[in-house]
């Protein structure tokens, strides 16, 4: 302080004045930051959790926070964009009205399209079955696609195209939710890309930074302390395992790949097993739900088989990995990652598998079932609410799933392990919380709800309160049930890995939303796209109608070789200058390392001539 | 408020723990104050941190070596562990907290101490002396530049610098 006050005196008048200035905006700021660290949702419940349990299980939770915003935001766009233009000419605000989609030019057979709808007096468990399946009352609600026959809005004298911004919307959000979690990647991957370069800080890293210095509570120290002392004797252990692995012998060598082999067989049975297990229960069930009887028990049960036997096999299969991968004899970091990667293929494929069979039904055209519509137009008169219906379903039975886990098995264990003092319980133990799990979890919901947010769209808004509950939940039983896993996993790494894996779930919702738009002919009888072939058919529909000729040219050009290759060259050069950029980092850090050495060396040369220069 | 990396909340806040640790007669003039090492110690932030003393004796600035705080001591330690406090200030704080025999430099005994520290108190949670010696092996290796036994500030400094985990891990918000 004394030393600024003195420096004050010396400054010429512009200076000074520059100087309080800066200090006022900068005091401005922190005010401001202040006031909107208030606004950020669960600060306060985040902060405990770290406090308690340290940075892995709080990054958990932060990710869990930002699926809600994200989910809060596609549902924003959806329903503004989508729903509330009709909301709004229904009730003829701003004096508007609605043009409906007039069937001309469509064959007869193909508009057929019954939803059963509210008709006369029905039983309260038939409201229930309804909600639960998205049937019935459900399906004629603006909760799926089929609600949206509107051809335009026109409000005043502006014409609003309907069927032009659902489609649009729809690019939207998912080229909203890619560039968020892109930005935010980018972030962590930046330090890492650099970092990459010395794969030798690990121990420093650990002795350095191991200790979280925002623990407060003393069992979560305890707690922490282990895991540490853990964690260093991984390494170690790791390190001399590596020694023994570059000392083998050709015979062991054998052994072991062929062993590997074998047990990577025998995963990729248990995954054609599940797949295949899929496929034929997605049939049967779309089979037998338009036959049965809607109003008896077994239906809803059969409605809901695909997603029991998803659910299996995502309960199961990691079990068997973590079994398997005993025997194949890797590093334990290895381990760990080949039994990551193993669940996150057997989840996402679980879903790709399930439209996949989907669209084989829809698209089922042997023995001239989709004849004049191009699609099976029998069993799927509007085969857009259908599948929106069965991602509903997932949704809803995947939420079910986390609640009943929680209640009937964490809460009772925990009840038996404090009560009952017999050995076998005690051995049980309270359930860890396997961060990967969980975060696995929640990531193949949010892929559920970016496919099916395009064939209904209000359920971001239910994967919003979906996700606000589990957010209690999870931490409900974090503080009452769980302990922590004791494997730790960096926070630095697996935020990187969540956002990674949520990458790959949003590239895999592109296909099925992208082949139902531009591949499968648009249902004739229901939603905005009845008088187009395809969905995407809107796009050029609109530019050839209403784009100046100039504009038209333009647009129509860009999609074309001419451009598409030019420009694919481009970009390759592009990506080729940043990757030598980067090479030429690396090399700039490795040079200033050395001049770090050769500096303290030129140090010591110098102590050394001043010691002697002394003596003499 | 300049002098620290704080805003004005954290500083109020900071305050108002730090008037809380005082006996209540003296509460009035807290700013010229000093509070004992144990009463420190009572607070939840640093109950649970094995490095407490060290926090303690690197933060004092009283001449008696009593490792007693006072307001503007308390107000250092928390702008080093803020936030918003700039990876270099950190880092040499950090040297200064994990050298055990305050000799400027971090040598064996200093990172024996500090492997301790990290394992847990008690016999049975520290490191037998192989895997200790196999660890501050590495680490030498891994950190010491100029191959001298020791590591000095800067070595510190350039490990830390490309340790993703400090910035979150060195910190302490109230």
């Amino acid at each position: 302080r004394d030393s600024q006050q003195a420096d004050i005196k010396y400054l010429s008048r512009w200076k000074k004045w520059k100087r309080n200035s800066s200090k006022s905006v900068k005091k401005i700021l922190s005010e401001a930051k202040g006031l909107s660290s208030y606004l950020v949702l669960w600060r306060h419940h985040i902060h405990k959790i770290e406090g308690r349990f340290g940075t892995g299980i709080q990054s958990y939770f932060s990710f869990l926070r930002f699926l809600v915003l994200l989910n809060f935001i596609i549902f924003i766009l959806m329903f503004s964009f989508v729903t509330l233009p009709i909301i709004i000419s229904s009730y003829g605000i701003f004096n508007s009205t609605i043009a409906k989609v007039s069937s001309k030019n469509i064959e007869y057979n193909c508009t057929i399209y019954e939803p059963s709808g509210n008709k006369g007096l029905v039983y309260f468990y038939t409201y229930l079955q309804d909600l639960l399946s998205g049937t019935g009352f459900l399906e004629v609600t603006s909760l799926f696609y089929g609600y949206y026959a509107t051809d335009a809005v026109w409000i005043s004298i502006m014409r609003y195209n309907l069927p032009l911004a659902y489609l649009l919307t729809a690019c939207a959000y998912l080229a909203l939710s890619l560039f968020w979690i892109i930005k935010r990647l980018v972030g962590g991957f930046k330090q890492n890309l650099v970092h990459d370069a010395d794969p030798f800080q690990s121990y420093c890293n650990k002795v350095f930074a191991g200790w979280d210095f925002c623990i407060t509570d003393p069992n979560a120290a305890q707690l922490k302390h282990r895991s540490l002392k853990y964690e260093l004797q991984m390494d170690l252990e790791e390190e001399r395992q590596k020694e023994k692995i570059a000392h083998r012998t050709m015979k062991e060598k054998l052994r072991i790949y062929s062993l590997r082999i074998f047990i990577n067989i025998i995963v990729l049975a248990i995954l054609s097993g599940c797949f295949y297990s899929i496929y034929r229960v997605t049939v049967f069930s779309q089979e037998k739900s338009s036959d049965m009887n809607t109003n008896s028990q077994a239906s809803l049960f059969v409605q809901y088989l695909p997603s029991i036997v998803i659910t299996l096999a995502n309960f199961i299969g990691p079990q068997i990995f973590s079994f398997l991968i005993q025997f194949e004899d890797y590093l334990p970091a290895s381990e760990i990652i080949m039994t990551l990667i193993r669940c996150v293929f057997l989840r996402l494929a679980n879903i790709g598998v399930l439209m996949f069979s989907l669209w084989s039904q829809i698209s089922d055209c042997a023995a001239d079932k989709c004849e004049p519509c191009g699609y099976n137009y029998k069993l799927y008169p509007c085969w857009e609410s259908d599948v929106g219906q069965e991602m509903y379903k997932l949704m809803i039975f995947d939420f079910i799933i986390i609640l009943s886990v929680t209640l009937f098995v964490d809460f009772p264990r925990k009840l038996l392990v404090a009560h009952c003092s017999c050995k076998l319980v005690q051995w049980f133990g309270l359930p860890e919380f396997r961060i990967s799990d969980n975060v696995l979890e929640i990531i193949y919901g949010q892929t559920i709800c970016w496919i099916g947010t395009f064939f209904s769209p209000l359920l971001p808004a239910i994967a919003t309160v979906k996700y606000f509950i589990i957010f209690y939940i999870k931490k409900i039983s974090l503080i009452h049930t769980r302990k922590p896993a004791d494997k730790p996993i960096r926070a630095s790494s697996s935020n990187l890995f969540f956002l990674a894996v949520l990458l790959i779930g949003l590239v895999l919702a592109f296909i099925p939303v992208g082949v139902s738009i531009a591949v499968i002919p648009s249902s004739k009888a229901c939603g905005p796209f009845k008088n187009f072939n395809t969905s995407w058919e809107v796009v050029p529909d609109t530019i050839i109608l209403k784009f100046p000729k100039v504009l038209q040219q333009a647009v129509f050009g860009m999609a074309s070789e001419a451009f598409a290759v030019p420009f694919f060259i481009v970009i390759c050069l592009i990506m080729f200058y940043f990757i030598a950029l980067a090479e030429a980092h690396k090399r700039v850090v490795d040079q200033l390392k050395e001049q770090l050495v050769l500096e303290s060396r030129d140090k010591m040369f110098l102590i050394r001539k001043i010691a002697e220069a002394q003596r003499h | 408020q300049e002098l620290t990396f704080l805003s004005k909340q954290e500083i109020l806040l900071a305050y108002k723990r730090f008037s809380e640790l005082l006996p209540k007669e003296e509460r009035e003039n807290a700013c010229s104050r000093r509070v004992p090492k144990s009463h420190i110690l009572t607070l939840p932030e640093l109950r649970a941190n094995p490095f407490q003393h060290r926090i303690c004796h690197v933060f004092s600035t009283s001449e008696s070596g009593d490792d007693s705080i006072s307001f503007e001591d308390f107000l250092d330690m928390l702008s080093v562990f803020s936030d918003s406090a700039t990876s270099d200030i950190k880092s040499c704080y950090a040297f200064r907290i994990f050298d055990f025999d305050d000799d400027g430099t971090l040598d064996r005994k200093d990172l024996e101490q500090l492997v301790n520290c990290l394992t847990g108190q008690g016999e049975e949670s520290r490191l037998n002396s192989m895997e200790m010696e196999q660890l501050i092996q590495n680490i030498l290796e891994e950190s010491d530049i100029d191959k001298d036994g020791t590591i000095n500030l800067s070595e510190f400094q350039h490990v830390v610098s490309r340790s993703p985990d400090f910035a979150s891990s060195f910190k302490i918000v109230l």
